[in-house]
């Protein structure tokens, strides 16, 4: 190795290597800098949860989207709307899983405007399973004339719209844990977040504590859910718990409802391609086997 | 380089076909007979790559498109129903959106390939230079592209994008209006990014065209940077080496891009895009797509609004004078012990400036984006030239063929 | 081995026949998608039936209806229109079909047709004093006649203007498709 004493006599060559040490000592320690902590900072708690859906042969647990669907329908659906799925998405596969049937109950008791009819006129008719969600308040403003000048926000996906901040390195992980459940994380840490304010973050009058949430220590949406609000009927304790868990499976549905159809289609996939990388490689091996390289 | 072409029209109507328009013997000449270097490493198979990448974006672009309406009270609407309704909708899309990201990924890989071997220098500056242009207008649509869906991300990001030209003195107000067709961003900009979003990848097309026509004219560069001597001991013809293991590589390349498409979909995303676009109310924190982030970091790093501009685009414009900048003779990074760790430094420095690009710019993150910026252009501006001038390279094999023998040997050596 | 020399080049030829197989179903496979985006997605199957109130139709009119986004006739016709249409032999017409065969059985009165001339896709005429020598439909692009059970009798348009699928769901709601 003749490089060494070649490095040292050049004096330029030093001050360039210094330079460059510099500046990867400059970036393992920022790197390393977290943000300034000061006493009445809001740092959202966000626990992860087990969902049936996570990993690559993740699947819908059907009795909990429709248990989650009536958690949303009794409570959620007052003050949000749903505008991207419509009812007929209900009995769709890799969704609850109610039958059409059921769905068309279902959407027989809401009703949508329709028209206009042969009298020019707009009016109201049951809603069909093809129609979608329709929303509580008629516009933006309505709804937040009727909610303390905040708007809820559609819910649609809601699901993949929020997400709990993933520092270095996680995120580097996540891509192969394939953590993909930050938003129904955050939907379930929001709906059980509701607590007492810590000293010197109170809220003001309107707004209430919540521990999870991301804008702020203060949410304006109440605490929706208490213990037994929605009648389960298949055994499932009503708890808060159990309510925000399935209303977040369900929201995560609703914001991803080709889930079960991507895992599937990404298994196939992956296995062919592995074995026709496997092929090529061997082929590959064949056809320069007579050449040095 | 012209390959040792063998192609003869062997039936009446290849003969016919030949004398009016000889596209079978090019093709013959450029695709299977053509020389390549028989020392290449898998670095060398991200060109195919890239070219099947480019397709890929090409295909589920313009059926895409057969779904999506670009209108500002539509667009988010049309997205959500490609995701819901469209036959294998959601397929598309994600392939789509995950395909940029595994574009740039392979480019940037293709680029740093290039830094470590020279593959910049004479005689093939035109071909670099024909590279830096197709990522420029690659990074112009993968910004209009992002637009479209006309998220929160989207909105913002065009708003922030296009206001970098505000920075200009005089000009500046006039052109992000003319940009924008308005006041803001608002259905006009969104029509004009849905036209540009459509027209840049066939601008990408050709100039991938003339990329390849400049290659075949100088010929591949290789690990060892020297030049093809004798056609017969250095090369082997394209097909079948060099297609059987581009085609292994693309495969490989495809695993991946899978498993992000079908396991971490939305990974490469921001969860803000999933909220319509709201011109009153801007996310808390603001980042481009992540194969921005360095030209971000660079632009929040200088504390003067047209100082960041310019150093943002000088970052750029800097690659297309490399060839000129590095004086070394020797090409390839393997004979050059010195430039191999300020290579390595330079990419290291790369990466970071794309962390803290996704860092907030507050308190001592903007210090060290400061340091990493300076670092970035001194590695530019004065490490590459004073390197070549004070470096002493090791000594080159003689020919390709030696360079593969020496190997060979030394293994032997090794193994005995 | 003694046999390495003739059982090397089948087993390579086995490798690449196999390696192009799997590229060939690979490609096949991943057109598909790009195929089947084409078809009519699930928001547009969704609305593939109608329902129509058809209580407000007098005797002798004709209401059209958009069902798939095609008009779809309703007539409501009169004793003597349905007689009309059942007094003619087959053998004289284009593509033989009986009217009873295209109207529902006890509601000889409706019929139901899709509005789309069988010949090139334009919509026939069917207003009082345009409805053609047949007293059907007439289709103004090239003249082809329909008679009352919406059946070619004259012109270049093969078949006869053909049924959906008709349910009545009581007397007064019919569902189409």
């Amino acid at each position: 190795m003749n490089i060494h004493p070649r490095i040292a006599r050049s004096p330029i060559a030093g001050a360039l290597r210094a330079v460059a040490v510099a500046a990867g000592l400059a970036l393992l320690s920022g790197t390393a800098i977290a943000a300034e902590e000061g006493a009445a900072v809001h740092h959202p708690e966000i626990t992860a949860q087990k969902w049936s859906f996570a990993g690559p042969f993740g699947r819908f647990d059907k009795g909990q989207l429709q248990r989650g669907y009536k958690v949303y329908k009794n409570v959620c659906a007052n003050c949000h709307s749903m505008k991207y799925v419509a009812f007929r998405n209900l009995s769709d596969e890799g969704g609850p899983g109610f039958t059409e049937e059921q769905v068309k109950a279902i959407a027989a008791e809401y009703k949508v405007t329709d028209g206009p009819n042969d009298d020019g006129e707009m009016f109201q008719r049951p809603a069909r399973p093809s129609d979608r969600f329709p929303s509580p308040f008629p516009n933006e403003q309505a709804a937040r004339v009727a909610n303390g000048n905040a708007l809820p926000p559609d819910l649609s996906l809601m699901g993949k719209a929020r997400a709990a901040h993933r520092g270095f390195p996680g995120f580097v992980f996540d891509i192969f844990t394939q953590y993909q459940e930050s938003g129904p994380d955050y939907v379930y840490s929001l709906l059980t977040g509701y607590t007492d304010a810590p000293h010197g973050q109170e809220c003001a009058s309107g707004l209430n504590y919540n521990k999870a949430f991301l804008a702020g220590a203060c949410i304006a949406m109440a605490k929706p859910i208490e213990d037994g609000v929605v009648d389960y009927t298949d055994g499932t304790p009503a708890t808060v718990e159990n309510y925000a868990r399935d209303v977040s499976a369900f929201l995560m549905w609703t914001a991803e409802p080709k889930l079960e159809d991507r895992k599937r289609t990404g298994f196939k996939v992956m296995a062919f391609l592995i074995v026709f990388a496997g092929l090529l490689w061997f082929t590959k091996r064949k056809i320069w086997a007579d050449v040095a390289h | 380089m012209q390959g040792h072409s063998t192609y003869t029209p062997n039936n009446g109507f290849t003969r016919w076909l030949e004398r009016r328009l000889p596209i079978i013997s090019m093709a013959h000449g450029q695709a299977v007979a053509f020389p390549v270097p028989k020392n290449l490493n898998y670095f060398w198979t991200f060109g195919a790559i890239l070219m099947v990448m480019l397709v890929c974006q090409l295909l589920t672009g313009i059926v895409l498109v057969m779904h999506y309406t670009p209108h500002t009270s539509l667009a988010f609407a049309s997205v959500e129903h490609i995701m819901r309704d469209v036959n294998w909708g959601w397929l598309l899309r994600y392939m789509h959106a995950n395909g940029a990201s595994m574009f740039f990924i392979a480019v940037y890989i293709h680029m740093f390939r290039g830094f470590y071997y020279g593959s910049y220098k004479e005689p093939r500056e035109v071909l670099w230079i024909l590279g830096v242009l197709i990522f420029l207008v690659m990074m112009a649509t993968a910004f209009m592209g992002y637009v479209l869906p006309w998220g929160q991300m989207s909105f913002w990001g065009a708003t922030v994008i296009t206001n970098l030209f505000s920075a200009f003195p005089f000009v500046g107000e006039p052109i992000v209006t003319w940009l924008w067709g308005g006041f803001s961003v608002d259905n006009p900009t969104l029509n004009r990014f849905f036209s540009l979003h459509y027209l840049l990848p066939f601008v990408i097309v050709g100039i991938v065209i003339l990329h390849i026509w400049a290659l075949h004219v100088v010929g591949q560069n290789n690990p060892a940077g020297v030049e093809v001597k004798s056609m017969q001991q250095d090369t082997v013809p394209f097909t079948p080496y060099a297609t059987l293991k581009d085609a292994f590589a693309v495969v490989c390349f495809l695993i991946v891009f899978a498993w992000f498409l079908f396991y971490v979909p939305n990974f490469m995303g921001h969860p803000d895009n999933y909220i319509e676009a709201n011109p009153m109310v801007t996310p808390a924190h603001i980042v481009p797509e992540w194969y921005f982030l360095p030209f971000y970091a660079i632009l929040r790093a200088i504390p003067s609004k047209l100082g960041g501009v310019l150093c943002m685009f000088g970052a750029i414009a800097v690659m297309f004078i490399v060839p000129w900048l590095d004086t070394s003779r020797v090409k390839s990074g393997a004979y050059r012990p010195l430039f191999k760790q300020f290579f390595w430094v330079f990419a290291i420095v790369c990466v970071g400036l794309g962390y803290l690009g996704s860092l907030p710019a507050e308190g001592t993150y903007v210090l060290w984006a400061r340091v990493l910026t300076a670092y970035y252009f001194l590695h530019f501006l004065v490490i590459l030239p004073v390197l070549g001038l004070i470096e002493t390279p090791k000594p080159l094999p003689a020919s390709i063929s030696e360079a593969v023998l020496g190997k060979a040997g030394a293994a032997a050596a090794h193994k005995a | 081995m003694a046999n390495t020399h003739t059982a090397e080049p089948t087993r390579r030829d086995f490798l690449y026949i196999a390696t192009g197989a799997a590229g060939a179903v690979g490609a096949a496979s991943l057109a598909w998608p790009f195929i089947a985006q084409m078809n009519p997605d699930a928001s547009a199957l969704a609305l593939a039936s109608l329902e129509v109130d058809v209580s407000a139709i007098k005797p002798g009119q004709i209401v059209t209806v958009k069902w798939r986004g095609k008009p779809v006739f309703i007539r409501n016709r009169t004793p003597e229109e349905i007689e009309a249409a059942r007094k003619v032999p087959l053998g004289e017409l284009k593509d033989p079909q009986t009217d009873e065969a295209r109207v529902q059985k006890g509601r000889d009165n409706w019929l139901i047709v899709v509005g789309v001339c069988t010949h090139l896709g334009c919509v026939p005429l069917g207003g009082v004093g345009q409805r053609g020598e047949y007293n059907g439909w007439f289709c103004p692009c090239h003249g082809s006649s329909y008679d009352t059970s919406g059946r070619i009798r004259k012109g270049p348009a093969p078949y006869n203007l053909p049924v959906p699928s008709v349910q009545f769901l009581s007397d007064k709601v019919v569902k189409i498709g």
